[in-house]
């Protein structure tokens, strides 16, 4: 894919609230959008680079979203035995960085695992994971009020000694910040995929024997990806839960692991803009489709779409379209070289 | 004492429709190496059908479930045939993604229909419950217990006694084989997952009435269907009727002396378990379906 | 001439059935060794116990004094011992030169430095364009050149073999062990390998190869190790194994193919 078209496209996402405004549904749209993008780019590292088809995404993203909660609300829960828990408040700054650590922990776990278990058993753990995860904070009322959900998140709150404090509460501050840590994200990604450790991940998806038989450590570099991309999905999840200040134990529904995985495989797995792309395109075609047509009706649209993208382009959007300009514009072919010591 | 004996009993009955849940997914990846996630789906289809034919159409409560089930057999063979026939030969990646993208069209097609609020299904037996000694069962759950255990061993007759059955198992041992002995394996392959199809639905079908019917209840049941099959062996059959009922007992006591709130994690938490101490399931050795 | 490989009464069961019984042999600094035996000998075996594929039932194998024993197949190959594959020799997905990049892995990994970190402050950058510098060498003088933009899974059958052994050389090896690396390859290419085979024992590695080429392997070894139902039954020049009736037996005992191996042989020896 062509270089500028990632600057090109953050560009246009910085610009976006000066041209159309700051209509707060818009807006809206953009900073979930943004959100569940994190949390695609996160699982494309598994999913397109390393070919671990972990569905259980969703539990890192709660996980960072509780912790972060929980930090910056406080807590006090009896463990039984005599031990007692009190925590008292912390900063919100506070909470999205245990939460992203929180988050990595649990990754380290899955990648650990993924060693053990491999193909439609892996992605049975993954999912199993999420589900016990997601059934503790439903069950666990004392520490995360079950259904009733945690209210009154604060925001987040971002300063500099000497140069004051700003607390994130409009909707475009959020923008901003979701931005923000979207591209750190996919220039961290960037960087790890374009260089030594990405070569790393590619060569074990393609050929594991010929990868370690060439010095390349498995276990190391699948539970690298995979503490990466946990911390990542728990930064995402961190995100979202300062930002709409309330969360339930529906965040950990599979349906949101199913979104990004659409956001993933149709954009293009194991590409940079892939996800991005997907995320955009997915994750606004909800607003699109709202004034025409029922909920129910957009997710059999969503079904529909994917079944689609895997027939048409079973590659994703993106790797689809540039080998379509790729063919447009062909590069000429290398010329043969011969190799004066051995003669072919 | 007591108690225990009416948990037992509880996990029996429970057991029952788990393995008919268990025993569908297991045949079609055993034979199809196709991971169903549209087997919730079909779950609840078949739930939705039986509440279309006793509340809506007033029909014999007994001829309803026959009805169900080949509802869940016809849209089987509908699936296999749009979806999964011309996927053959893609990594079983992209058939899981095929059919998580199916089993989101069902699902959100059945809430479109139907509306999320629950629907009962009236049951022509007796309120007043069996009483054996200290155990008390409810007439509708001995009769789903009955008709589990029946279709149970239709499933087996068919693997083990017919022509299909023997074309089903050469292709489970080898498909590439089976196919210059032959037989013709796609529609065997149609067979088997409109055979796993119908079963999903029958467990429907017979819970349904036991419980509530509501758009969103295959998502669970096809978690439970995983854990079934994992505990089992995937493509296993025994292991996974056995499996149905391990997962039965562990929910009924993991609810009656744990935490009825937990009741659910007990599945998930058996799958990481059983993973973690024997990643091929535990009945994994098995060569042969049946 | 000192050990670099010692095979060390090594022996492999699955189950029942022995894949290899009481193997023991040396590979001496600088040497082309052939392990050759009919189809089934246990040679492939042999090469996944000694790269840490397949950990042996009993026996040990050490490289320069380095027990194996307890090595995963990654640490054996940064102890300087690489390996080819038979049949799938090349990351299939990636470009020729993508692949070299792959097999140098080894290389930018500067002691006690964690790739990750690396990646992230940037450090890489200087360090990766001599990566790349070194992985168009390799291309350059496996002579694969011209087919570093193409796809590996798309190349010939014996090129695809060139990826494989420059993949194994990018981890600077001091000992190579090539699994069948002529098969499938007409007899022009096979001259080019056997060439390139003595180019790289020229620059101080030593080889061991399974083959079943026997004019090619009469031709490039400077010792042979004959292997037939796991056991060792001929050791010695290619001269000697030539003429050992053990070794024409195993041969003759066996199916149409190995027959025809056999009759190599023996053409070998009057040439």
């Amino acid at each position: 894919m062509n270089r500028l078209l990632p600057l090109a496209l953050l560009a246009g996402l910085v610009a976006m609230p000066l041209g159309l405004g700051t209509n707060p549904y818009l807006l809206n749209a953009l900073i979930v959008t943004g959100i569940l993008t994190i949390g695609a780019m996160s699982l494309n590292l598994l999913l397109g680079f390393t070919g671990q088809l972990s569905l259980g995404h969703i539990a890192f993203f709660g996980i960072g979203a509780y912790v972060s909660a929980l930090t910056s609300l406080g807590f006090d829960v009896d463990l039984g035995l005599g031990l007692r828990v009190v925590h008292e408040p912390w900063p919100a700054w506070v909470g999205f960085l245990l939460a992203t650590v929180a988050a990595g922990g649990c990754g380290y776990l899955i990648g650990r695992l993924s060693f053990r278990v491999r193909g439609a058993y892996f992605v049975i753990v993954t999912i199993s994971f999420a589900e016990v995860v997601r059934l503790v904070a439903l069950n666990w009322v004392e520490l995360t009020q079950g259904p009733l959900a945690l209210t009154n998140i604060p925001p987040i709150t971002l300063g500099l000694p000497g140069l004051g404090m700003w607390t994130l509460k409009t909707k475009l501050q959020n923008y901003y910040l979701v931005l923000t840590v979207g591209t750190l994200c996919y220039g961290v990604i960037a960087r790890l995929v374009g260089g030594r450790f990405g070569r790393a991940m590619r060569g074990l998806k393609e050929n594991e024997s010929l990868a370690l038989s060439v010095g390349i450590n498995a276990t190391r570099t699948l539970t690298v990806a995979a503490v990466i991309s946990a911390a990542m999905a728990g930064a995402a999840g961190s995100l979202y839960a300062h930002y709409l200040r309330i969360i339930d134990p529906d965040v950990f529904l599979f349906a949101t692991t199913v979104t990004m995985v659409i956001m993933v495989v149709a954009g293009g797995k194991s590409t940079l803009m892939g996800p991005v792309v997907g995320g955009l395109i997915f994750g606004l075609l909800p607003v699109a489709l709202r004034p025409v047509m029922a909920p129910e009706a957009q997710w059999i649209v969503y079904g529909l779409v994917l079944i689609v993208i895997l027939f048409v382009m079973p590659q994703g959007i993106v790797p689809g379209l540039s080998a379509l300009l790729s063919r447009r514009q062909a590069r000429p072919a290398p010329v043969l070289e011969v190799n004066p010591a051995v003669q072919r | 004492m007591n108690e225990l004996i009416q948990h037992l009993v509880n996990a029996l009955i429970l057991g029952g429709t788990y393995a008919l849940l268990g025993i569908g997914l297991t045949l079609i990846f055993g034979i199809m190496n196709v991971v169903n996630f549209t087997h919730g789906a079909l779950y609840t289809v078949g739930a939705y059908v039986m509440y279309l034919a006793v509340a809506a159409l007033g029909l014999n409560f007994f001829l309803a479930l026959p009805v169900a089930i080949l509802g869940g057999l016809l849209l089987g063979v509908a699936i296999e045939l749009v979806l999964l026939r011309p996927f053959r030969g893609s990594d079983i990646d992209t058939t899981m993604l095929v059919m998580i993208g199916a089993g989101i069209i069902l699902q959100s097609g059945t809430l479109w229909t139907f509306g999320g609020v629950a629907k009962a299904i009236p049951s022509p037996f007796p309120e007043a419950p069996l009483q054996i000694g200290p155990v008390s069962v409810s007439w509708l759950r001995l009769f789903v217990l009955g008709a589990a255990l029946t279709l149970i061993a239709l499933t087996y007759a068919l693997i083990n006694r017919t022509k299909l059955g023997l074309a089903m198992r050469a292709a489970f041992q080898d498909s590439d084989t089976a196919a210059l002995m032959g037989v013709d394996v796609r529609r065997i392959y149609t067979a088997t997952f409109a055979l796993g199809s119908s079963l999903a639905a029958a467990a429907g079908a017979l819970l349904g009435p036991v419980y509530v019917v509501f758009p969103q209840m295959g998502g669970l049941a096809e978690l439970k269907a995983f854990a079934i099959v994992i505990l089992g062996g995937l493509g296993n059959v025994t292991g996974a009727a056995i499996g149905g009922f391990i997962l039965a007992l562990a929910e009924e006591f993991g609810a009656g002396y744990v935490s009825s709130g937990y009741r659910d994690a007990m599945g998930f938490l058996i799958i990481i378990a059983v993973l973690l101490y024997r990643p091929t399931g535990l009945f994994a050795k098995a060569e042969r379906i049946g | 001439m000192s050990a670099i490989l010692s095979i060390e009464h090594v022996g492999v069961r699955f189950g029942g059935l022995v894949a290899i019984a009481d193997l023991h042999f040396d590979v001496h600094e600088g040497e082309i060794v052939s392990l050759i035996g009919p189809n089934g000998a246990g040679k492939t075996t042999a090469f996944n116990v000694m790269t840490g594929f397949l950990k042996p039932s009993q026996g040990e194998v050490r490289f320069r004094g380095t027990s194996l024993r307890d090595l995963p197949p990654h640490a054996i190959t940064r102890l300087g011992l690489a390996r080819t594959f038979q049949r799938t020799s090349v990351f299939p997905d990636d470009t020729v030169f993508d692949n070299v990049m792959i097999g140098l892995h080894r290389m930018g990994a500067a002691a006690g430095r964690v790739p990750v970190i690396d990646a992230l402050l940037g450090r890489a950058a200087a360090g990766e364009r001599v990566v790349r510098a070194r992985a168009e060498a390799l291309l350059e003088w496996v002579g694969l050149a011209g087919r570093a933009h193409e796809k590996a899974g798309a190349l010939a059958y014996g090129e695809q073999r060139l990826v494989g052994v420059a993949l194994a050389l990018a981890t600077e090896p001091t000992m190579l062990l090539l699994d069948e690396p002529v098969s499938g390859m007409n007899a022009s290419e096979t001259r080019v390998f056997v060439r390139l085979i003595r180019q790289i024992r020229e620059r101080g590695v030593t080889i061991l190869l399974v083959e079943h080429d026997m004019p090619m392997v009469m031709e490039v070894s400077d010792r042979i190790v004959v292997l037939n139902y796991g056991r060792l039954i001929a050791e010695g020049p290619p001269d000697r194994i030539r003429t050992d009736p053990a070794v024409i037996k195993a041969y003759l005992g066996q199916g149409s193919a190995a027959r025809q191996a056999a009759a190599a042989i023996k053409e070998a020896a009057h040439a």
